[in-house]
């Protein structure tokens, strides 16, 4: 089991030299911050992409990332709540919102067609990692069973979001 | 039997034949799809020109109905739900433009 753990590490460790790397097995406090965060970071890329896009699939496909992350962190934050479970902030959610910062102020710099692509193209990387981490990772680390389960939803909304933002990014190979 | 007799046992066999008749096919009906764990449920189902479909959201975020064929699009928020009535045959794939990995299936039949 560690082996494999180890091995799925490795592997979103080489696909896209992610912050996830850094864990080894998370609790679920230090997992329910990580999706949290993740979601939080999704939330402000697609803020940005409101305030800086005028393609009207850029839009909606930003509209769509801010309205479906937050009705799932909200229901992250209400089952914490529930299971007086408190986040945990750990160096993966620190690394996480490090890089996403970074990576926040590079699209800020782009305007028209040059944002809309790295912008899309950030959402398809982005969600293609986190969905690897989450299948991969927190998913089966996660010991309490309704955030097992909430995490395992969150997954099949995030799946649907790469094939959103796979069809937004081919108009613009 | 006497005359009187007779008329009542026709009229109530004519009675039963006319209430059997609303029940045949031909009465349009309401058919139902959950939408649940980002499926639609059932995925696949049957139905005739005339019927609705009724689809309800039990899931945290917004989904849609949405026919390739452009013949409806219809969004549905948490807890909600929303119907569209069947206007032709043929079969209809349908999907969620929120998540694309939701799809469904109608096979519309013409009405008997």
């Amino acid at each position: 089991m560690f082996i494999r753990m180890g091995a799925a590490i490795a592997a979103i460790c080489l696909f896209a030299g992610s912050a996830f790397a850094q864990s080894a097995k998370p609790t679920d406090p230090q997992i329910a911050h990580i999706a949290y965060t993740a979601g939080q970071i999704d939330i402000q890329a697609a803020q940005l992409g409101l305030k800086k896009s005028k393609n009207k699939d850029v839009r909606a496909f930003a509209s769509d990332m801010e309205r479906d992350h937050k009705a799932v962190n909200a229901k992250a934050l209400a089952l914490v709540k529930k299971l007086h479970v408190t986040p945990e902030d750990n160096d993966t959610s620190r690394q996480l919102s490090k890089q996403a910062s970074d990576k926040r102020a590079e699209l800020s710099k782009l305007n028209g067609a040059a944002f809309d692509k790295a912008y899309i193209d950030n959402e398809v990387a982005y969600h293609k990692t986190v969905d690897d981490a989450l299948e991969n990772t927190l998913i089966p680390s996660a010991s309490n069973q309704e955030l097992k389960g909430l995490l395992t939803t969150g997954l099949k909304i995030f799946q649907g979001h790469l094939q959103h933002a796979q069809h937004v990014a081919a108009e613009f190979k | 039997m006497t005359c009187l007799g007779r008329s009542f046992v026709l009229g109530a066999v004519l009675a039963i034949s006319l209430f059997a008749l609303g029940a045949e096919p031909g009465r349009a009906e309401t058919l139902h799809v959950t939408m649940e764990q980002i499926a639609y449920a059932p995925a696949q189902l049957s139905a005739s020109v005339g019927d609705t479909i009724q689809w309800d959201n039990k899931d945290i975020v917004t989904h849609s109905a949405t026919a390739r064929n452009g013949a409806w699009d219809l969004t549905i928020a948490p807890d909600g739900k929303n119907s569209v009535v069947l206007k032709s045959p043929g079969t209809v794939d349908y999907y969620c433009r929120f998540h694309p990995n939701m799809v469904g299936q109608i096979t519309v039949k013409p009405r008997q």
